[in-house]
This record gives structure tokens, sequence and C-alpha cells, in this order.
């Protein structure tokens, strides 16, 4: 068996779910070796390199592959990955993009947003918003997998001392072109990696009300979440929303505020290892979830929590 | 311009499933059925684009049995033109739908196709990116907006970062995030029109695809539960809790 993991990386530094995803190759066994596209990506490849079970870099450094276009990493990946027995890819929204092309240029099905591998050609899946989790198996020659990060233990980022290799595969299928981006600048840590997550819903009424989990997180250490009705609502951006159809999160305190506690939100965060939920309706669905409950107005106990932490 | 708007017929998003005894898969006898809330907003945004006059026709399609009339009925109703049913009993999945829908894309050559991002059963988010690989054409997935301007679209993402905007040349893909835009309601009247609007079916054999699923399903679990935890009785309770017995803060 042969393993390929497509690095998720911003061409500076790897992003770190790739580490959850080497963990998941290692699950399958065999032999594992990073892919890395980008543009001056070099840095990347290096600490590819260092982590730990790899046994090669590949680097495709080429501007097609600079802004991560579907159309273009697909191609490269479907060409490099044909060697392979399986191709991984992490759960976000960059891998979600492209690897279904991957697998539809092979001809290949694919299994999405693994959760667990049971063997090398069967493994554990959510459906239904995370109501049901399925087995399922493939006897397709090559698997397509993307993997949800938060389900597998990143391996060690040091250590590793695989050979980088320098492919020169340009796939510019020059039919998309990179626009701009808008991303959410902040010195908090990313949602999906942080230890302690602060997450508002509709009961924090505005924008301006989330100041105060801002601060609480900065106290904390804690990335700041929503909830899908507090982004519906404009309080926040999208890139907040925790939840089966926004970001999936497992730290180990998760502290949510003014949430009802969907189906949709739980979801996205039922695997923390500690909930804590404040809300003023006792009724709401999130107790059943939260290890910790405080039936309170938030806004007399977000303060309070704040001055006394 | 043409629009093809692939739609599925899934459980009703406010129906809580519930897992077989025998872990064959979910309940889903006598559980009310609906298009997909993505592939709503995929209709929206047809509907949407040929009110602003950039689309003259837009054609519906699904994948499945006869009971997914009801939901071309309800796209038809929202305003497309035209519906395509390709007949299987299979529960398909989405490589088998991807080629389906690239036959009838060769069929009828539309300029966009604009579906969901995924599918609220078995939330795959596989079905346009396959499609627009085998048809070779571009995608801008998770769309939040969605701009034609000549022969291009530009389509602004929801990606995990936050915003990006790409440039596709048409014929492209467009899958539907949720904040693309708010779905109306069908109107009485124009239900009744939507009855009477053409909706043709093709078999398996016409599209030349074998729908039998490929990925095996071995067995469908109800996640682990949740033990539900305490009541704390003040802020101060709640701190001493995290510190000392979780050992969290």
């Amino acid at each position: 068996m042969s393993v390929l993991v497509y690095a998720e990386h911003d061409n500076k530094a790897l992003n770190a779910v790739t580490l959850s995803v080497i963990a998941a190759a290692q699950k399958i066994g065999g032999d594992i070796t990073v892919l890395v596209a980008g543009e001056n990506a070099n840095a990347v490849a290096e600490e590819a390199a260092k982590a730990e079970g790899v046994s090669k870099v590949l680097l495709a450094d080429n501007a097609a592959y600079a802004n991560q276009l579907a159309e273009n990493v697909a191609e490269l990946v479907a060409e490099v990955g044909k060697d392979y027995t399986h191709i991984l890819a992490a759960a976000t929204t960059s891998g979600k993009n492209f690897a279904p092309r991957v697998a539809a240029l092979l001809d290949v099905n694919m299994i999405s947003e693994i959760s667990a591998v049971e063997s090398a050609d069967t493994f554990k899946r959510p459906i239904y918003a995370g109501n049901a989790i399925a087995t399922v198996q493939s006897d397709d020659a090559i698997k397509v997998l993307t993997v949800r990060g938060t389900a597998f233990d990143a391996v060690a980022a040091e250590g590793g001392s695989a050979a980088v290799e320098s492919i020169d595969i340009a796939k510019d299928a020059g039919i998309s072109s990179f626009v701009g981006e808008e991303l959410a600048k902040s010195d908090r840590p990313d949602l999906t990696a942080a230890k302690v997550v602060i997450s508002g819903g509709r009961g924090m009424q505005n924008g301006e009300n989330f100041e105060m989990l801002y601060n609480l997180a900065d106290k904390l250490g804690a990335a700041v979440g929503a909830s899908r009705a507090a982004v519906d609502a404009g309080y926040v951006p999208n890139d907040l929303q925790v939840g089966q159809t926004g970001k999936i999160v497992a730290p180990e305190l998760y502290i949510a505020v003014g949430i009802s506690g969907a189906i949709q939100h739980l979801a996205g965060m039922k695997d923390s290892k500690v909930i804590v939920a404040i809300n003023k309706d006792e009724e709401a669905p999130i107790f059943q979830v939260a290890d910790y409950g405080l039936v309170a107005d938030l806004f007399d106990a977000v303060p309070e929590l704040d001055a006394k932490l | 311009m043409k629009v093809l708007v692939p739609i599925k017929r899934v459980v009703d998003h406010n129906v809580k499933v519930r897992v077989k005894a025998d872990n064959s898969g979910v309940d889903l006898a006598n559980v009310k059925m609906a298009m997909n809330p993505f592939c709503e907003i995929a209709v929206e945004e047809a509907v949407r684009l040929k009110e602003s006059g950039a689309v003259s026709e837009i054609v519906v399609v699904t994948i499945g049995a006869k009971a997914a009339d009801e939901q071309l009925r309800t796209a038809l109703a929202l305003g497309a033109d035209r519906a395509i049913r390709v007949e299987t009993e299979e529960d398909a999945q989405p490589l088998a739908i991807a080629k389906a829908l690239k036959a009838v894309y060769d069929k009828e050559s539309p300029n966009l196709v604009i579906l969901g991002k995924q599918a609220i059963d078995g939330d795959n988010n596989q079905t346009g990116q396959m499609f627009a690989a085998l048809a070779g054409l571009p995608q801008g997935t998770f769309a939040s907006e969605v701009k034609v301007e000549g022969d291009k679209v530009q389509v602004t993402r929801e990606i995990d970062g936050g915003l990006q905007t790409v440039e596709l040349s048409l014929p492209a893909v467009v899958t539907t995030d949720l904040r693309l835009n708010e779905p109306r309601y069908a109107s009485l009247p124009n239900i009744m029109k939507a009855k009477k609007k053409p909706l043709d079916v093709l078999s398996a054999d016409e599209v030349g695809v074998d729908f039998t699923p490929k990925v095996k399903v071995l067995k469908v679990e109800a996640p682990a539960e949740r033990e539900a935890g305490i009541i704390v009785g003040s802020v101060d309770e709640l701190v001493e809790k995290l510190k000392n017995e979780a050992k969290v803060i």
C-alpha cells in the first residue's frame, strides 16, 4: 500500500490539519508521501518533510497552484495519485473543493470526511448531519478520501527527515482564475485547532455583544465561534460558523453562550471534551450535551465569568 | 442563456432520523420527504437570474424513482420551465449521479449548472465537483454570491478563512452555500401551473449509467450519546468545576 497525502497550506506554512491527515494515513498503513502543490512553497515542503511518519515529499511548485484552484490541483493530484492506493486530503473547504474532481478524473468513487479507519478499505463517516455513523467499504483500486481532522490525533510536527523531491508537472486548465479573497485577520488561534472555543448564538442579540466573548477568549487563549443562527443574523462572518455545514471542532473546552443547540450545531461540536452551556432557557437542547450547564442571563454570567478568571 | 439545476429528494430537514434496529440504514418509512435545502437555494438562484433577464430557460433534473417527481414539480412551481427525471430505483451514489448529469448536460448544452453543495442525507459534497470534472468545466463551490458577466461568471465562495472570489469561463458549475439567497415559497397559482409544465423521464440505459451502488454500506449506527452533565448554580461553581474537576482552565 502507498498513501498520497495532499498538504494544506498557504504557500508559507503547513496547516496543522495535514498532521491529522497523516495520522489517518498511518492507520491505513504503507508508505506515506506528502504532495505539496503551491507557488514558492519550498518552506511548506521542508516542514512536511519533518512530520512524523512521512517517507517522501513531492513539491509541485508552479504559479498554477498558487491559489489552490480546484481545476488545476485536481489534474495534478490525479496524475501523481494514479500510482498510489490511497489519496487523502483534509475535509476542509479546500479538500472538499478538489478531491471529488480527482476521484472523477480517476473514475473512482470517493468517501467524504472519514472519522475512523477500520481497515485499508473500510471507513466510518458521519451522515445525516452526524445523526448516524455509516461504516462503508470501497473496492476501488484507488481510494480517494477526505479526512475529518478533529477525529485523528495529529502526528508530531518534528522528528522526521523525509527527502523533498521537486516534480515538474504544470497543469493549468485555463478555465478559472483567482480574483481575490477577504480573509479574517485574527490573533486568536484557529477555530479548528484551538484548545478552547467560545461560541455565541442568537442570544447574543447583535454583533457588538460578541465583544464580550472576544474579551473572554483572549483571557483563555480561545478561538471564537458562532451558531448558524448568529451568522445568518449577520452578527459575525460565516467563517466563524460551527456546525455540520460550518466548521467541525473538538477542543478540550467548548463554551456555548446563548446557543439553543440545534442538531446542525451539535453536529459540529459534540466531540468536544468538556462542554459548558450558558443559556437562560433551561429547556434548551444544548443542556442535554453539556457537562456543565448554567441557567442564567448571558449578559450577567459572561462578564462575571470574565471577572473571575 | 440556459441553466440546468440538478436537485435531490431527501428526508425533510426537520425530521430527526432514527437508525434502524438492524443497523442496515436509517428508517425512512413514513417520514416526510422534501427538496434538499441546498437544492432549493440553487433553484432560487436560477429563478433570480431569469428574473434579472440573464437567463431565458431553467431546466431541473433529478436522478431517482417516480416519487421524486414531487420535488421536480416543486421546482417547476418555483419558476423552472422544464423537468427531467432519470429513472432509477437504486440509491444512486455521487459518481454515478455525476455521470448521468454529464449525459443530460451533453443533451441540453446549458451555459450554467447550479446545484446544492451537498445533500443533507449522505452529506457527501461531491456531485457538483465530480460532474464539473467529467464535463471539463470550471467550478465555483460553496457560493455566497454569483454574478454573470458576459461569457464569465464571478463566484464568491465561503472558505475556511473567509471569502474567496474566482472567475470562471462559461459554461461553468456553481454549488450553493446557505447564504447565497433565501428561497421563496411557491404560490398556489404557480403550483397549479406547474402541473402542466413538461416533465420528461429518461431511463438509466438512455443516459448509459449503471446506478448500482459501488461503495458498500456495511452498517449504520447511532452516534455515541453524550451523557448530560450537571447544572451548576452559579458562575463561582462553574469556575470551580472547570478548574478542579474538569481541569480544563
